[in-house]
């Protein structure tokens, strides 16, 4: 069972409209590494997890996702806020607005729709651990990209309150990594 | 409008300070289940989000829906402005 709270997780500011910014943005929506793909992986691999631990730590750490997946999608929704045809045409995003308008769409920042061939569930809780670790790593450097294209400080401050999330979750699923491999180190009897 | 806006803001950004405390201990203590420090903070940070969230909920209807929060008549949960919305 999921509980809305209606409120965001961190605060959403924009400095102004600005549908370049927001045409990047997208990458952490729907994109490989985005936050869509996260909280599907993290929800996905939780059920066949060996510790309560494990089980615990992919349930609120995907669930944390999901709430940076609402960040992301706030600041698309203000960046394109007030964005006209013209802007829209020299930001280079009437591909995307022919199709969807100023919705958030699963898609990243080239236009390439959300799949779930972006996370894996392979039935081995360290191979998944792993994956999710790299998954992490990979977002965290995503927001960097981002953040070395970004021009508006506002949306930087958000930015960088999610990058430093993947840092701790980092860290978080490196030790339940060291309590599923106890785990199984404890399951062999000679 | 405006003013009041920036009243809900403030207490919003007060809560969203305090929870956010709250899922971070809580992500510590599902790895660190036996702190007793992190588990005090944990339980002292749930008092307080829930005095928070009470008196923001007597001016602004609730703030989590199916049966988390009651409402004011008439039904307050549709209200906007919505978290995409609101002006920080």
């Amino acid at each position: 069972m999921w509980i809305y709270e209606k409120k965001l997780e961190y605060p959403v500011r924009v400095s102004g409209p600005n549908p370049r910014l927001a045409k990047i943005i997208i990458e952490q929506y729907g994109g490989s590494d985005g936050e869509a793909a996260a909280a599907n992986r993290y929800l996905t691999q939780r059920y066949a997890m060996p510790t309560g631990m494990a089980k615990g730590v992919l349930t609120d750490i995907g669930t944390e996702e999901l709430a940076h997946w609402e960040i992301v999608a706030t600041l698309f929704y203000k960046l394109m806020k007030g964005v006209s045809p013209a802007q829209i045409k020299a930001a280079g995003l009437e591909a995307y607005y022919a199709n969807h308008g100023k919705d958030v769409f699963l898609e990243n920042a080239a236009g390439v729709p959300f799949t779930a061939a972006y996370f894996a569930a392979k039935g081995d809780p360290v191979a998944n651990l792993v994956e999710d670790m790299a998954a992490e790593q990979k977002a965290r450097a995503t927001y960097e990209n981002l953040l070395n294209l970004s021009d508006d400080p506002c949306v930087n401050d958000t930015l960088r309150f999610l990058r430093e999330r993947e840092v701790v979750h980092f860290q978080r699923f490196g030790e339940v990594l060291d309590n599923v491999q106890t785990w199984m180190n404890s399951k062999k009897c000679f | 409008m405006n003013r009041k806006i920036s009243h809900q803001a403030k207490l919003l950004k007060e809560i969203m300070s305090y929870e956010f405390t709250a899922v971070d201990l809580n992500l510590f203590l599902d790895t660190h289940p036996g702190d007793m420090r992190a588990l005090a903070e944990y339980n002292q940070t749930v008092c307080q989000l829930k005095k928070l969230k009470h008196a923001y909920e007597q001016c602004y209807g609730p703030l989590a829906n199916f049966g988390n929060s009651p409402s004011q008549h008439p039904w307050r949960w549709i209200d906007e402005p919505w978290p995409w919305q609101i002006e920080f």
